[in-house]
């Protein structure tokens, strides 16, 4: 009984914490299918209107910034690129610095980790200078590249790395030694297969933080061309139902990656069997 | 030359813990060889420097003729069976089988009929598909026999493989372990603090107290010859009575009886060793026990007594013999089967 009540309580808590977060996307998006005069003189309008194929297929096809050199179908394209590889990026140098911090006989590899782990108190937006110094030397200005690099090291993900290998017994790399895994098998054939769902995990994670970027692409492209979704947000001049709508698909993709990779998420960070 | 050698092998770990000395040991091919002793005295550093797992501080160690002191673990040829079987948990039994194989180059079709083979004489020819989490105790045991068999390589090395499975199981997985080892032959290296266990496995074991082999020998030399109080104690179950005394011209002298000619020329305090099952009741014997405690197994009973200043003292008879507890039994020792050991150092001195 008691158990009963607690859980409908739970849910209550849960209905209402959904609820407000979900009113003001909602809000948004029936805004956005109304048209531009109606928001102008009502307001935000809470039941869906009519217009919600004029006003996102416009959105689709709609050329920003001053050159015009930009669709917002680009601006998606740039932005899965640079998501994509910040993810990619970041699961793969994570995993063999865990690697190396876990398995080596490196010296002071407790330390290490813990310099490295210091540098989530020292974001991109801190050593914006010097980093985008280092991108233009190397050249690597407005260029998908200088986009990804910077912000694919990440001290977070190398942490759960290293916290999972660690649980992992001795005995595994002792078997498979004698079972003729060199470094690089063991690597391949264990530590990956293994921590599949916490690179899943990871790799959401780290997409959804290289989508959100804002303030390094602004700094590191000067060309049009390399708009992404969260610039582009804030660059777009048109009516308010089209900026709507775009606000609306920009949540798109992280969403869908979500959904998609979910089972995995949850298994990844709590690590349940 | 012998198959396996130990050459003044010594380990001290980075922490300057010194876990084997100067241990020198051969091992003949296809033989059976156990290291028994308490936990903590250095056996499985053993058994991890033949592995290659721990570096050796000193000392050489030749496999198969080579010398292997540099040679890296996985080119050893060797087979390691864990405690907690180390299994492949993303794995299924099959592809836990097969890694081995794979990592040197053997065939698809090759491997496939080598697997199939040791899952046969294992039988866990239907578990093949399983992942390991899916398996019982007693099977993750058969398949990491199994992992080991199916490389046939030079030596297997098991370090306590049976600790983790319940009483019957592992009477059962030792019976079974002896003989398949019989059946392909290989060399093999069996750790276990049982010592039970070390004397039904072994062709020969040796005893290891503190970092040293106290002694070597086939499991009966040793049970029948204790060179020294610790493996008089260590081996044979119920454990061995320890007695204080004196021995003064062939004449020993202890907790109320006396024993004349015994061959040794020592003379001094000794410690008298007699094993339970080597007394028999009589009517007028050497040494009278006042019953404490009876435990009746159904084959044999353990009585329990006092003799003098002496508790706890054991004395096994057949289960068929009623014995109550209170009563005053007379004990004589079969054919002079008593030890006797300088109590200074523990060793044997008769
Ligand atoms: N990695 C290690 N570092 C330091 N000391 C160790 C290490 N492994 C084992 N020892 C020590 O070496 C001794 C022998 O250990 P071990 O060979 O595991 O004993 P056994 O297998 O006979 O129980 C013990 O005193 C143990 O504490
Ligand atoms: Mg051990």
């Amino acid at each position: 009984m008691i158990r009963y009540f607690s859980s409908n309580f739970s849910h209550l808590i849960l209905l209402i914490g959904i609820f407000i977060m979900i009113i003001p996307v909602w809000l948004i998006f029936a805004s956005s299918t109304h048209t531009a005069l109606i928001i102008n003189t009502q307001g935000l309008q809470f039941f869906l209107g009519d217009k919600f194929l004029e006003n996102y297929t416009k959105v689709l096809l709609y050329e920003g910034g001053f050159f015009k050199e930009i669709t917002v179908l680009k601006m998606f394209l740039n932005s899965f690129l640079m998501a994509t590889g910040v993810a990619f990026l970041s699961v793969i140098s994570s995993l063999m610095t865990a690697y190396v911090l876990v398995y080596f006989r490196v010296k002071y590899a407790t330390l290490l980790f813990w310099i490295i782990f210091i540098t989530i108190l020292v974001p991109l937006e801190l050593r914006i200078f010097p980093t985008y110094s280092v991108m233009s030397t190397l050249n690597l200005v407005n260029s998908y590249w200088g986009l990804i690099i910077p912000i694919s090291a990440s001290a977070i993900a190398t942490l759960f790395f290293r916290q999972f290998y660690k649980t992992i017994p001795d005995e595994l790399l002792e078997s498979a030694k004698l079972d003729g895994a060199n470094t690089w098998r063991f690597f391949i054939d264990f530590l990956v297969p293994l921590s599949k769902t916490m690179i899943v995990a990871m790799f959401i994670f780290m997409f959804v933080f290289g989508y959100n970027q804002y303030l390094w692409p602004i700094l590191v492209t000067s060309s049009e061309q390399y708009w992404t979704v969260v610039m582009g947000l804030k660059m777009m001049s048109g009516s308010i139902v089209n900026k709507f709508a775009f606000v609306i698909m920009s949540m798109i993709p992280p969403v869908l990656i979500i959904i998609v990779l979910q089972k995995y998420f949850i298994k990844g960070i709590f690590q349940d069997k | 030359m012998s198959f396996l050698e130990l050459n003044k092998v010594t380990k001290i770990y980075p922490n300057g813990t010194k876990a084997v000395h100067e241990t020198s040991m051969n091992v003949e091919n296809g033989e059976f060889m156990v290291f028994v002793g308490p936990s903590g005295c250095g056996k499985s550093t053993l058994l991890r420097m033949i592995a290659g797992l721990e570096d050796i501080t000193e000392g050489y160690i030749n496999l198969d003729g080579i010398l292997i002191n540099k040679v890296d673990p996985s080119d050893r040829d060797v087979a390691m069976v864990f405690q907690n079987y180390a299994l492949y948990p993303h794995m299924n039994v099959y592809n836990n089988l097969a890694y081995g194989l794979k990592n040197r180059g053997i065939s698809k079709e090759d491997i496939e009929k080598k697997v199939n083979e040791a899952a046969k004489l294992l039988q866990i020819s239907e578990y093949l598909q399983r992942k390991p989490s899916m398996l019982s105790g007693g099977q993750r045991q058969r398949v990491a026999m199994g992992r080991a068999i199916v490389r046939n390589p030079k030596i297997f090395l098991f370090d306590e493989p049976l600790s983790n499975l319940d009483a019957k199981l592992r009477i059962q997985m030792r019976l079974e372990i002896k003989k398949l080892q019989q059946k392909v032959g290989v060399t093999s290296i069996f750790v276990t603090h049982d010592q039970v266990e070390a004397m039904t496995l072994a062709d020969r074991l040796a005893v290891i107290n503190n970092g040293l082999i106290e002694q070597l020998g086939t499991p009966i030399e040793i049970y029948n010859n204790p060179k020294s109080m610790f493996v008089a104690g260590f081996i044979g179950s119920p454990q061995m009575n320890f007695l204080e005394g004196e021995l003064i011209n062939k004449t020993l002298t202890s907790e109320g009886f006396e024993i004349n000619n015994v061959t040794s020329d020592f003379n001094g305090p000794v410690i008298l060793g007699i094993r339970p099952e080597h007394m028999s009741q009589t009517d007028k014997g050497l040494i009278n026990l006042s019953v404490d405690l009876v435990e009746q197994l159904g084959s044999d009973n353990l009585i329990y007594g006092e003799i003098k200043n002496k508790k706890d003292f054991c004395f096994r008879c057949p289960g068929s013999q009623i014995i109550k507890k209170g009563s005053k039994l007379s004990l004589n020792i079969n054919d002079n089967n008593y030890y006797v050991f300088d109590k200074s150092n523990g060793n044997r001195v008769n």
